[in-house]
This record gives structure tokens, sequence and C-alpha cells, in this order.
């Protein structure tokens, strides 16, 4: 179980999130929403610890998180799966490489385990016959599953995702949103996922949770984020034209 | 004129705690012998073809030029095999050889550190419980620490030869008394001076462009910018030291 408490958050002086409180959904997908700047990757950073933070606390299952020492963090990290907004590969390592680094880190397995590991992980996201290419060899959709592949390489209780599907092409990027909500279900994580995509949202959405300038905006199921009377949310939940008319199509009885 | 100078001595304490993070004991050490062979190959070996073109040009310059220079029945043609070991020696091989790497290798670790940071591959090591500084850094500095010296030794080798080769074909000195003049009077100390030297021109080149790098931010535009940067001050540093070092160790 993740939950933050009164979290803030400043950089140079501009505070960038204001006493935050979640408790995310066990074994559901939890995504932050909000608009560019709204502070969703510094939140996300926050609750790995990649980021350090002012006041507050973060709790991994009644642990206090952001109090401990690099060590123990990492004990806790073994339970993390992270994939990063541009999937964040390693450059100079191949595919195969890039799914083993975990394994290389976290655990003493012999090669041959690492390896057949690798190839179960890279089957588990639809990824055949590339592992001695490298990053750049191979399309932005499989570069995403890759790295998905060695997020879920130590069998994670918890996994994050910053922006899964920004600069795919949208029949790509339903694809990952699918594979994101399967594997949850699947390997049991509880997952949370930064997107400002609406689709996402209505795809695999459990929880979800709207920052607006660096606050807690709304929480809620997606279900009642369509009938929110809250307006900046609706702003952002309504920003295109097609949205805009079904929910006025809606409103007025057509449907 | 104050705000040039706590600029520069908080990059100076940035530095500092980043060296601390680099030179913090490692957990797998499999994993860090790897990444210091990898380097070893890239920033050495990689490196030895342009040394090489460059220190043969170099020593036949300073041959023709420095005979030229003193042109007089006075002295001995042999002294002309001297004063190239000499300079080669004492400086042009370890400082020049420094002053090439600052901008082979300069901006590669700059710009690939930068590239992680970014992109954030560094972020991704934290995640998985590296120290980032240490993995990514420490192998090219013990690379190049090691290396250095290698390529300076091996520079001097090539001068002496690029020497010979100007003196010859110009005809300002014989085969005979340019051989007899680079083994005149010869200080070995010399050698461990500019090997001193090469290895600490090493560990600043590598570390002030990993500094550059590690701490990049915002596009590809700041990577470039920032790499450039690297070669400007790793270049400057490596000259302030020359001269500091040379005080120190040969007076
Ligand atoms: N390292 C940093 N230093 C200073 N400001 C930052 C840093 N990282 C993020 N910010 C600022 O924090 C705010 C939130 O950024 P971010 O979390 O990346 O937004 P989002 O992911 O929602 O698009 C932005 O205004 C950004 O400029
Ligand atoms: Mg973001």
């Amino acid at each position: 179980m993740i939950k933050i408490e009164h979290l803030y958050k400043e950089f140079q002086h501009a505070e960038v999130l204001k006493d935050i409180s979640v408790e995310f959904q066990e074994k559901k997908t939890n995504m932050i929403i909000g608009q560019s700047g709204s502070g969703k990757t510094v939140l996300l950073k926050c609750i790995i610890g990649l980021l350090d933070i002012d006041q507050g606390r973060i709790l991994y299952d009644d642990i206090v998180f952001n109090q401990l020492n690099f060590k123990k963090k990492k004990e806790i990290r073994k339970n993390i799966g992270m994939v990063f907004q541009g999937g964040a590969l390693f450059d100079s390592e191949t595919v195969e490489q890039n799914v083993k680094f975990p394994l290389d880190m976290f655990t003493n397995m012999t090669e041959d385990e690492k390896h057949r590991r690798v190839n179960e992980c890279l089957e588990r996201v639809n990824i055949h016959n590339v592992n001695s290419l490298y990053p750049a060899e191979i399309s932005g959709g499989m570069q995403k599953r890759v790295a998905i592949a060695r997020a879920i390489a130590l069998n994670p209780k918890y996994l994050f995702f910053d922006e899964p599907i920004s600069g795919l092409d949208p029949k790509t990027a339903i694809r990952i949103d699918r594979l994101i909500g399967e594997l949850t279900k699947d390997i049991e994580t509880t997952t949370i996922i930064n997107t400002h995509d609406m689709n996402s949202v209505m795809e695999i959405g459990d929880k979800v949770i709207f920052l607006y300038n660096g606050e807690k905006w709304w929480e809620g199921s997606r279900e009642e984020i369509l009938h929110s009377d809250n307006p900046e949310l609706n702003d952002f939940v309504f920003a295109t034209n097609l949205a805009k008319t079904v929910r006025d199509l809606r409103k007025s009885g057509h449907t | 004129m104050t705000k040039p100078f706590r600029e520069l001595f908080s990059h100076i304490g940035r530095y500092m705690i980043l060296m601390g993070r680099v030179f913090a004991p490692p957990e797998k050490k499999r994993m860090y012998y790897r990444q210091t062979i990898k380097e070893i190959e890239f920033l050495g070996i990689n490196s030895m073809g342009i040394v090489a073109i460059i220190s043969v040009f170099i020593g036949a310059v300073i041959t023709i030029q420095t005979a030229y220079n003193t042109e007089s029945p006075l002295y001995p043609s042999y002294l002309l095999g001297l004063a190239v070991r000499d300079i080669l020696l004492l400086e042009f091989s370890s400082t020049i050889v420094a002053l090439i790497l600052s901008g082979k290798i300069g901006s590669n670790i700059a710009s690939e550190l930068g590239t992680m940071r970014v992109t954030e591959q560094i972020d991704a090591l934290e995640i998985m419980g590296v120290n980032s500084a240490s993995y990514l850094i420490m192998p090219k500095i013990v690379a190049a620490v090691f290396f250095l010296p290698f390529l300076t030794i091996m520079s001097i080798f090539i001068g002496l030869f690029g020497g010979w080769l100007g003196g010859v074909a110009t005809g300002v000195v014989s085969s005979h008394d340019y051989i007899y003049g680079i083994q005149y009077a010869f200080i070995p100390y010399y050698v461990t001076y500019t090997l001193i030297k090469a290895a600490i021109f090493g560990f600043i080149i590598t570390s002030v462009s990993s500094y550059r790098g590690y701490y990049a931010y915002g596009g590809a535009l700041q990577v470039g910018k920032n790499s450039t940067r690297a070669v400007v001050e790793s270049s400057i540093i490596v000259l302030i030291f020359n001269y500091v070092l040379t005080q120190l160790l040969l007076t």
C-alpha cells in the first residue's frame, strides 16, 4: 500500500507540490492526471525517492519511505518497477542487457536463469527476436515495451509509469494502455500512472487523481469524473470539441 | 564582482560532492570492472591514432624550428636531439595529449552523460539501486588516469621519431647526431614528472567533463552547450595545472 501525507516540494522557492495527501488503491491502476507543468512527474519522482521532499510523509506499508537511508530505500526499490517518459533504456546496452540489468543488480541468479527471465519478460510484453539490438534500432512503441519488460523483471509489487503513451500513435498508445491494464491484473501490482491523456483514463483508470497547479484538486473514479461539476477538472476533461459535444449531447438526453 | 566568485565556489563545492559520490565503495564490483574495460577501449585505444598523427608532426616541427632558431657553429648539432627530447618530455607531449583528449573525450563524456541525464537514464539507474555517479564516472576516471600516461609515452616516442624524420629529411641534423643527442644527458626524473602530470590531466579532463554532463538539465540544446563548456573548462584547467605542477615538481 502506498500513501502520501501532506507532501510539499519546492524548487528554488517555487512551490511545485502543495499539501498533497493520497492513498493509492492496492492492486489497481491509479492515474494522476493534469496539464503539463502541474507537477505529475515531480510527484512521481518524490514517491519513488528520486527527489527529496520538503515536508510530509511517504508510506509503503506503514514504512516511512522518505526517512530511510539509501540502503533501506534500496530494499523497498526492489519492489518498484518504473517506466520513464522516454523509456530511459540504456543507449549503450542491448535490449537483452537492458532487461537483465535489474537482475544483475538485485539478484544472484546464474547467467542462464537471467537469460530465461529476460525472455519471459520480453514475451510478456510481446517482444520477440530483438534481444541483441540496441534501443536506437527499434521503434518507439517497442522501446516502451522493452522498458516495461525491464520494469517487471523483478516481479515488482508497485509499477510506476510517467506518461507511458506520450509520443506514440493512437493505435500503439491503446495497445500500451491495455498492456499496462493487463499487467496490473496479472502480476497484481499497485500501478501508478501519470498521464494527460483522457483516453488512457477511460481505458484503464480505476482511481483518478487530478493535479492542478501542484495541488490535489479532485479525486474519484473514472465514472465520477464525467459527472463532476469541478470547473477546472471539466476544463481538463472536456478540452477537445469532440469531448464537449459528447457531453452536451448526453446532458440533453440524446444518449 | 562577488557573483562570479560565488558561482565559482558553488561549482567547486558541487564538484567535490560529486567526487565524494564517485569514489564511494562500489557494491557490485564485477559490473564496475566491465565498465572500466569498456572505457579504456573507448577513451584510450580510440585516441591512439590521432595522438600518433599529431605527435609525428609536432616532433618534426620542433626539430626544424629549433634548428632554424639556433643556427650557430657554436652549437653542436646533436643538441638538436636533446632539445627535441626535453621539449617533448617536459611539456609538449603531456600537454598536447591532454588538450587533444579534452576535445575528443571531454565533449564525448559530457554529451554522453548529459544525454543520459535528460533522457532519465540516470534516474533509471538510481531507481535500480545503483550509485549512478560512481557507476558512470569512476570507470572513466580510472581509465583516463591509467591511459593518459601511456598515451603520453607513446606520443614522446612518436614525436622523437617525427623529429628524426623531419631533421634528416631537411638535412638540419644527421641521423647519427640526432640519435646521439636524444640519449645525451638524460634525466630519468623527467619521465616520472611527465607521467605524474599525464595522470593528473587524465583525472581533470574526465572529472570536469563528467561534472558538466552529470548535472546537465533541459534538452538537447543544453546538452550541446554543456559539452562545449566541458571542453573549454577542462582545457583551461589543464593549462593552469600544467603551470602549477611545473612549479611544484621541477623547482
Ligand atoms: N529540477 C527542477 N528544478 C526546478 N523546477 C522544476 C524541476 N523539475 C520540475 N520543475 C518544475 O516543476 C513544475 C512541475 O513539473 P512536472 O512535474 O515536470 O510537470 P508535469 O510532469 O505535470 O508536466 C514545472 O513548473 C517545472 O518547471
Ligand atoms: Mg511530466
